[in-house]
């Protein structure tokens, strides 16, 4: 097992971070034009809608995943955390884009009720508007500015984001379906890897 | 001809195709997904299909559906669609006015609701067998609802006998409410003198009345009724206002009195 692990670690060192980008952009071109030919089905808005969402979900999960798995399996992506961040927060503001354009057809006073009446779009709104400070400071510029520690304080604000992004999408099935519900626990259990329990200090029984 | 509806409403309707009209539905007993019941209703075996008429009727009984509509007058509908969900579509539907074959059940004096019932066939219905929700999928309406003469039972969608996955061999079409009021696949119809249990009000009564009237003006809790998008307009199609009753103004008689807000 370690030895894989090592290959892979080489492995990837070679690859440079800047290759994912380009791998993670070219699904959304792809996405519009499968819905645009009529891959996607007779409603490719909504289809296309819920991939890009589901895709920026998936990227935040994928985000989450690089430190438990260099903690226990000795894996280090580490390096392409930052482009999985800044392309998940691409795929989540298209998925947003597309429900006010495409699905909304820019019906802003609807919209804008919507927002404020609905929980599960709330929330999703609240999610995408916390993602936008980590993505304006993903880059090395305002790492220095910010300093380290605050830098990563803030960065921090991934964890609510990524159960608000959860939530969102269990809200938006009619019945409990399975499948959202695997996100929200995959996001928990990665979440309860960062959890630093606190050895109980030994009390000394009351004499 | 395409009788039924306000000329007003039928004027300017441009149907779904077939592909539209039998690849994107909402039929959970074969999966939640849009595709699924296009991809999954094949094997449902439609030949033989029997139905039960029972309750406060002078002439209970199972009959084959052949039977049944032998001397149904069978038309085309074209009807507007409008799902809960917020999209649309306009389909032409075949099929005969439910009063006729109330009519001709015979309906006692007393009753005041209709109850229906869809198969359950677990060995071809997947969904039946994960319990998504609780069947047999049920719905119900008022008597004069279900005797009003847009009210149909549809056996088909340009005279094509209906797929599996529309609702086949009959199903009911009420075109001023929400698509799941139209029941699919039915295997029974109760007469009875009490609103009967309906499957998604029973599943969240917040979110989804008896009545289920289109109405713009109640919005769904997690969503907007004002508008709809329509199927078939590929992925530029601009949003639609929805109508009050679906476009069909001519059965808000049937609610005189009534606050839609409240009983929606």
């Amino acid at each position: 097992m370690s030895a894989v692990i090592d290959t892979l670690n080489a492995a990837l060192r070679k690859v440079p971070a800047w290759s994912l980008y380009i791998l993670l952009t070219l699904p959304i071109p792809y996405l519009f034009y499968s819905a645009a030919t009529g891959g996607m089905g007779v409603e490719p808005i909504n289809a296309l809608e819920r991939e890009m969402g589901e895709l920026g979900l998936k990227l935040i999960i994928l985000g989450l995943a690089i430190t438990p798995l260099r903690k226990y399996l000795k894996l280090n992506l580490l390096k392409f955390r930052r482009a999985i961040g800044v392309m998940a927060f691409v795929y989540v503001a298209v998925h947003l884009g597309i429900w006010v354009v495409l699905d909304m057809s820019l019906r802003f006073e609807q919209m804008w009720s919507d927002i404020w009446k609905r929980p599960y779009i709330t929330i999703g709104m609240v999610a995408f508007l916390g993602m936008i400070p980590l993505a304006v400071t993903s880059n090395n510029l305002s790492l220095r500015k910010m300093g380290a520690a605050a830098w990563r304080k803030l960065h921090k604000l991934v964890y609510p984001i990524a159960v608000l992004g959860g939530v969102h999408y269990i809200m938006v099935q009619k019945v409990w379906e399975v499948e959202p519900m695997v996100f929200l626990a995959v996001i928990l259990a990665l979440l309860a890897t960062r959890i630093k329990w606190a050895t109980k200090a030994r009390t000394a029984p009351g004499v | 001809g395409a009788l039924g509806g306000s000329v007003a409403a039928q004027e300017s309707l441009e149907p779904n195709t077939w592909e539209e009209i039998t690849t994107y539905n909402n039929f959970y007993e074969f999966g939640t997904g849009k595709s699924d019941p296009a991809d999954n209703a094949g094997d449902m075996v439609t030949d033989g299909w029997e139905i039960t008429i029972d309750g406060m009727v002078d002439n209970p009984g199972t009959f084959s559906l052949a039977d049944l509509t032998a001397d149904m007058t069978m038309e085309e509908r074209l009807y507007r669609f409008r799902c809960v969900e917020a999209w649309s579509m306009v389909i032409p539907w075949n099929g005969f006015e439910l009063a006729d074959l109330l009519n001709k059940a015979g309906v006692q004096s007393g009753a005041t609701h209709v109850a229906f019932e869809t198969a359950v066939l677990p060995d071809v219905m997947p969904g039946v067998r994960r319990r998504v929700i609780e069947f047999p999928y049920v719905e119900g309406l008022r008597l004069d609802e279900a005797m009003h003469p847009l009210t149909i039972m549809a056996t088909g969608v340009y005279d094509r006998p209906l797929a599996n996955q529309s609702g086949a061999p009959i199903r009911l079409v009420v075109p001023w409410k929400y698509g799941f009021k139209s029941i699919k696949s039915i295997v029974r119809i109760t007469l009875t003198d009490e609103q009967p249990k309906t499957s998604w009000n029973d599943i969240n009564a917040r979110e989804y009345g008896f009545y289920s009237n289109v109405n713009p003006e109640v919005d769904h809790p997690r969503w907007s009724q004002a508008s709809e998008r329509v199927i078939g307009g590929g992925l530029f199609a601009a949003r639609q206002d929805t109508l009050m009753f679906n476009g069909y103004p001519e059965v808000a008689s049937l609610y005189d009195g009534m606050d839609l807000s409240v009983e929606f």
